[in-house]
Parts: structure tokens; C-alpha cells; sequence
């Protein structure tokens, strides 16, 4: 495990911060929008070693936590069709909808299964002729491309069982919306590092551009984080603004171009609903003409309640950067990771389930 | 005779005895036991510790071990942890009709062979078969019986600030070494679950002294999750330093890919001691002398601080809070 150990390394750590320290003059906001980071952050206390010139602010870049409640609504409703088989990453099990969990179908009689990867979805299908499989596609451009293969490799072997319930999203939209609104005045951006490595780094070049706002694509480790700190540093203090990669063992300019095709073979671009910031054009992939058998909401009658938001919670403002969950009254009160309220303290990747976690710093 | 357990295997009649007698009897030959009266009887004399315990491992095999052997070892782990010597276990099986007498067979053996480590008694038990589907193919019960020596007062509300914590080995290998087989998640290791009996290990440290004041078995919820147990029981600050926390390479590569961390994954043959400072060399120098013990490596301290919580000082040296497992430790998303 060389390759990460290294760079967890001390004394690497130590010589970034000085340079931050050294270079930082002017006060700074920071978001690093991905929610991986975010955990990285708290994980390791990287805030701890910042100038207090440096201010982070967690942005949405968590995939669960952005999916709205109606599309979390839809897949209870396709879970208690009793024909219907769910399949899911592990995390979508304890997220709220308005009315209920995922969790609480699978107690209350749904068939509903976690698999660690869509392959396993595909087998289950195969398992179960009679059944309908469903798989909850919810990821950024990371996970798009898997669940496309999964289509395509249903399509070669005949499978008519398999669909996904398409929630997929797309990050630069959403910055964008984030910008227009003006609601955070960012003087820096961490980009995602996974979601880069299949875009690759052209895709946040309008930030730069149009917003003056300095980026840097960065790893998982801390010293990826801090050595991304450090370079956004430099640019903001020289005054600059263009796209770097500090993680250039993961992601190139280009970005993945096989994982792209296969994305753009099986998905089309849509409006998706994020949390906290409504309806975004473009912002979506939805599963397109050729592949509509394989999709679950024209395969199925889905039929949903009005979606509710639980009062008081605050994720949709934590999400945008205008709120931190310190400032939610149900932190730490009502919302805790054994009972939570909004997404944010269920994903793994959620900044509050991160300040819960770790600690405020 | 047939391969497969049957609905009259539990149903007290001619099959049960048969199966008693060919499987059980044969190898948990005690002579409290083989009186085949409705209860165990013996004598004991001094202050006892009694713990039961439920094992619905799956797969019931894995690496390094099977249900059978981790129904005892749990057991006498949980006894050995408040310092008895165990003595006697009661074995009650759950099986589901159509289980392959085969496989049944070698979790008996394992137990046997557990218990025979361990120095344990099986000395009662009883056998019930529901309907397939009422289970998933085997679930154990064991109770145990110890005596605890005198001048022996260990439990998890002893911390006191200046202790120090030690681990007795590498961390997280059961629980690695059982979801690397789990299905849908089969990945390639020689890891092997840790399961195994600490009686021997906990007596040898009693021997080099007696003044351990907690002592307990990091298993579900791994060594982060019992940390903050103890931690609260004794309304202490637990401060624990990252590098120094014993894992192996294999468990270290597996949490990485799943996104997990070493600390909340299941142990089944380690320990937490948590000892005070003028002892701990020796307490830990007898540790690295049992076969159970060689990687033993003190981890932190107990501090008076924020009462219940547990601190880590990162490898980067920042530290954060320590908190315990919410929910099964699952894969990350993305």
C-alpha cells in the first residue's frame, strides 16, 4: 500500500502547511465540492493545519445526499411492487424519504439487496428470471459509465429483467447554478477527483473563465487536499485563475474517453432535481430511446405522495455552502448518524455525517 | 442414512438420539455430560462469570476458521475478558432442515477442537430443526461458565486517566477474512480470521500482574466501537495514536478499496487492556511472549478530558474524533 501510505506522510504534510502559511496573505474561501474530500478533511484534521486566512466550506458533491425526496419516494414505490427485486449500493438503505426508508420496505416485506457492484445487479437478474431487478443508479460521472455497462452487457445477454431507476447527475451544471446564484462567494475551488478522472479537467475550465475562480483537481489523501490548498493558494494570491491537477496519477485533460462513449451510447442529458437547489437543466442523465426497456420509470407505473421535507433540517443549505450543520438545530439533538433526518448525516460522504464523525475541525 | 438434516432430527425421537449420539457424544466426552440428564451437574466454588452468546456467522466457513470454533471462542473470550478461567460451556444448535450432515459434522469437530484449546467442558446442549427457510442453514448458541481468582476486579468502568491502552495484535482480520467470502464481495486474500481462544493469553498477563483494570474483546464494531464503550463506562478520555495501532497489509489494502477503516471491522481473537502506566511494560512483555500476543503494541492512554469520548492522533498528527460504528460497516458509494 505504498502508494498511499506515502501520501499520508508527515513531514510532507508539515512542509505544504508552511507553505500555505507562507503564501496565504489574503483571506480565502475554499470549497471542495466533492464529498470525498470532505471526509478526507475531517478524517484527517486538515483544517487544523490551515492559516486562519483559509476558510473550507463543503459543497454538494455528495450523490446520495443531492438526490430529492420524490426520487428517493420512487424507488420505495418501485420496491413494494411485488415483482420487483431492489438493488442498491449500501448507502441508500437508511436515507430518508418523505415517508420512509428503503430499510423499512425491506423490513415491511420489499425484496431489497445490497451488491457492491452492478455485475452483481446483472447476476441477480439472471438468478431470477421471474423476477424483475431493479438497480438504484445514483452516482456522478463516476458511476454513470458502470451502470451504462451494465445496460449494454443486459442487452448482449438477452436479460429483459434488468432496469435502472436512472438518477444520475452531472457536476459542472450544478457549480454553475451554484455561481449563479451568488449565494457563496468562492475565491477557490477543490474539483472532484473521481468524477475528473472520467470528465477529465477541460469540463471546469468555464469556472475559471467566466467566474475568475481558481481550480484544482485533487486526490483522496491529505496530502493530495493540502498540495491542491497550496496551488490555489498560489494562484488566487498571484492573482490568477486557470484549471490545474494536482492528481495527475488519477485523472488526465481528457478524461476517460472510453467511459464517456459508453455514457454517451446509453444515457442523454436531462433536468435532474437536486436537494437544496431544485431543478437543474442539463444537470441529469436520463436512459435513452434505444436502451427504454431497460429503464424502470417507463417500464413501471410509478406512483408517489407528494414529497415532504422534514422540518428543520437543513441539508439543502449545507449542501450549497450557505449553512455548516453546526448552524442545523437538529445536529447533534434530533439528527444523529443512528436516527437521521436528512441525507447528510446517512452517506458516508455526507458533511454532516463528517462534522459528527470527526469533529467540527 | 441420509446427508441431510431432517425435521425428526429435532423432533426428540429416534433420529435425535442418533444424531446425539453419533456426533456430539462421540466427541464431547465429559462425565458430566455423558449422565445425559436434563441438566448439567457439578460443583463450583468462588465467584463465578456466566455469559451467553449467539453466533449467526455467514458464511458459516471462512478463512481460518467457522462457526463452530468462533461459537466457542467468543464465549470463552467474553469470560476470559472479565478474568475467569472459563470451565463450562452449554452448545445449543438452530439448524435449518436440508443442512448437509457433512458440514455439520465439521463445525462439530472444530468445536471440539476449540474446546480442547480453550481447556473447556461442554457439559449440555440441545438440538432444534425448523422449517427451511425458518433460518439460514445454522445458528449456534453457547453459554458459558468461569471462576474468577481472587484479588481480580476488571471491568470496563475501571479506566482511570494515565492507564494505558494496549491492543494484543493486528486488527480487523476476521472481519476481512469473512467478507472477502461473503457473496457478492468475493475478493482474493490469504488473510485469515484471527478466532481464536484468549483464555491463555489473558491468564499469562494476570500471571505478570494482576492490576489490569479493563480488559476487552474488540469484536463487532471492531476496536473504535469498544473504545468508546469503555471509554464511557469509566467517563474517560481515550486518546489514541494511528500509527501506532497494529494492522496488517491485507486488511489495510481491503479497508481502502471498500472505503472502510480498519478500526470498526471485526476482531475475534484480540483484546484492549487497558493497564496502569507502572505496569504496562510488563503486561505487554507477557503478551508478546503467547502465540496470541506477538504483535501486542500500546496504542494510547486514558486521559481525564471529555468523559466517553475517543480521540486519534492522526498520521499527519492532527488529531479527531474517534467514533462508534453506526449501522454494518458498508461500501462506499462512489
Amino acid at each position: 500500500m505504498k502508494l498511499v501510505t506515502e501520501f499520508r506522510n508527515s513531514d510532507m504534510a508539515k512542509g505544504l502547511t508552511a507553505q500555505i502559511k507562507n503564501r496565504s496573505k489574503r483571506n480565502a474561501r475554499l470549497m471542495e465540492f466533492c464529498g470525498g474530500h470532505t471526509v478526507a478533511i475531517f478524517r484527517y484534521g486538515i483544517r487544523q493545519f490551515l492559516p486562519d486566512t483559509i476558510n473550507m466550506l463543503s459543497g454538494p458533491g455528495c450523490p446520495i445526499c443531492v438526490t430529492a425526496n420524490a426520487d428517493i419516494d420512487k424507488a420505495i414505490a418501485l420496491a413494494q411492487i411485488p415483482q420487483i427485486i431492489i438493488t442498491t449500493f449500501g448507502d441508500m438503505m437508511r436515507v430518508p424519504g418523505s415517508y420512509s426508508t428503503l430499510q423499512e420496505a425491506k423490513a415491511n416485506g420489499s425484496d431489497v439487496r445490497i451488491v457492491y457492484s452492478t455485475m452483481d445487479a446483472l447476476k441477480i437478474a439472471e438468478d431470477n428470471p421471474r423476477k424483475h431487478v431493479v438497480f438504484l443508479g445514483i452516482g456522478f460521472e463516476t458511476t454513470a459509465p458502470t451502470i451504462a455497462a451494465s445496460i449494454l452487457q443486459a442487452e448482449e445477454n438477452k436479460l429483459k429483467n434488468y432496469h435502472v431507476l436512472s438518477l444520475h447527475k452531472v457536476c459542472p451544471p450544478v457549480i454553475r447554478a451554484l455561481l449563479n446564484s451568488g449565494e457563496v462567494n468562492l475565491n477557490g475551488l477543490i474539483c472532484p477527483g473521481h468524477v475528473s478522472a472520467i470528465t477529465g479537467s477541460h469540463v471546469w475550465e468555464f469556472i475559471a473563465r467566466d467566474y475568475g475562480i481558481p481550480c484544482v483537481i485533487s486526490g483522496f489523501e491529505p496530502l493530495d487536499i493540502l498540495q491542491s490548498i497550496a496551488m490555489l493558494v498560489a494562484q488566487i494570491e498571484k492573482g490568477e485563475a486557470g484549471v490545474e491537477i494536482a492528481y495527475k496519477r488519477g485523472v488526465r485533460s481528457e478524461g476517460n474517453l472510453y467511459a464517456l462513449k459508453l455514457m454517451e451510447q446509453v444515457f442523454e442529458p436531462s433536468a435532474a432535481e437536486w436537494r437544496g437547489m431544485g431543478r437543474i437543466a442539463g444537470s441529469g442523465l436520463k436512459i435513452g430511446n434505444n436502451y427504454s426497456q431497460f429503464d424502470a420509470e417507463s417500464m413501471f407505473k410509478i406512483k408517489i405522495k407528494p414529497p415532504l421535507e422534514p422540518k428543520g433540517c437543513l441539508c439543502g443549505d449545507i449542501l450549497r455552502g450557505v449553512k455548516t450543520p453546526a448552524d442545523c438545530k437538529l445536529f447533534r439533538t434530533v439528527c444523529s448518524p443512528q436516527s437521521p433526518v436528512g441525507p447528510c448525516m446517512v452517506s458516508a460522504e455526507g458533511t454532516c455525517s463528517a462534522y459528527y464523525q470527526y469533529g467540527d475541525k | 442414512m441420509g446427508d441431510k438434516i431432517l425435521m425428526a432430527h429435532g423432533s426428540g425421537g429416534k433420529l435425535t438420539h442418533e444424531l446425539i449420539e453419533n456426533n456430539f457424544l462421540k466427541l464431547f466426552h465429559n462425565s458430566v455430560l455423558t449422565k445425559l440428564d436434563d441438566s448439567a451437574v457439578f460443583d463450583l466454588c468462588g465467584k463465578l462469570a456466566f455469559t451467553t452468546d449467539s453466533y449467526v456467522v455467514s458464511p458459516l466457513f471462512f478463512p481460518g476458521g467457522d462457526a463452530g470454533k468462533l461459537a466457542v471462542c467468543g464465549t470463552v473470550n467474553d469470560l476470559s475478558m472479565c478474568g475467569a478461567n472459563p470451565l463450562y460451556l452449554s452448545l445449543a444448535f438452530i439448524i435449518e432442515e436440508g443442512f448437509a450432515k457433512v458440514d455439520l459434522e465439521k463445525i462439530v469437530d472444530s468445536i471440539h477442537l476449540a474446546a480442547m484449546e480453550a481447556n473447556v467442558e461442554i457439559v449440555t446442549g440441545d438440538t432444534k430443526v425448523v422449517n427451511r427457510g425458518c433460518a439460514d442453514g445454522l445458528f449456534i448458541n453457547t453459554s458459558g461458565i468461569g471462576l474468577i481468582p481472587e484479588g481480580i476486579d476488571i471491568s470496563g468502568s475501571n479506566a482511570k486517566p494515565g492507564d494505558k491502552v494496549i491492543v494484543s495484535g493486528t486488527i480487523g482480520d476476521h472481519g476481512i477474512a469473512v467478507l472477502s467470502k461473503r457473496e457478492g464481495l468475493i475478493f482474493s486474500t490469504r488473510l485469515e480470521s484471527d478466532c481464536a481462544p484468549l483464555n491463555g493469553l489473558a491468564s499469562e498477563m494476570l500471571k505478570a500482574s494482576r492490576n489490569v483494570h479493563c480488559m476487552r474483546d474488540p469484536t463487532r464494531g471492531g476496536l473504535a466501537t469498544t473504545l468508546n464503550e469503555l471509554a464511557q463506562q469509566s467517563s474517560v478520555t481515550i486518546c489514541i495514536e494511528e500509527d501506532k495501532i497494529p494492522v496488517r497489509e491485507e486488511v489495510f489494502g481491503a479497508c481502502e478499496m471498500l472505503g472502510l477503516e480498519p478500526w470498526y471491522i471485526a476482531n475475534e481473537g484480540k483484546l484492549i487492556a487497558i493497564i496502569p502506566a507502572e505496569y504496562a511494560s510488563e503486561i505487554l512483555k507477557a503478551m508478546r511472549n503467547h502465540k496470541y500476543g506477538k504483535n501486542a503494541a500500546i496504542i494510547g492512554e486514558v486521559q481525564a478530558g471529555y468523559p466517553g469520548r475517543v480521540v486519534m492522533k492522526t498520521v499527519l498528527g492532527t488529531t479527531r474524533i474517534m467514533d462508534m460504528l453506526v449501522g454494518d460497516p458498508l461500501p462506499r458509494i462512489c
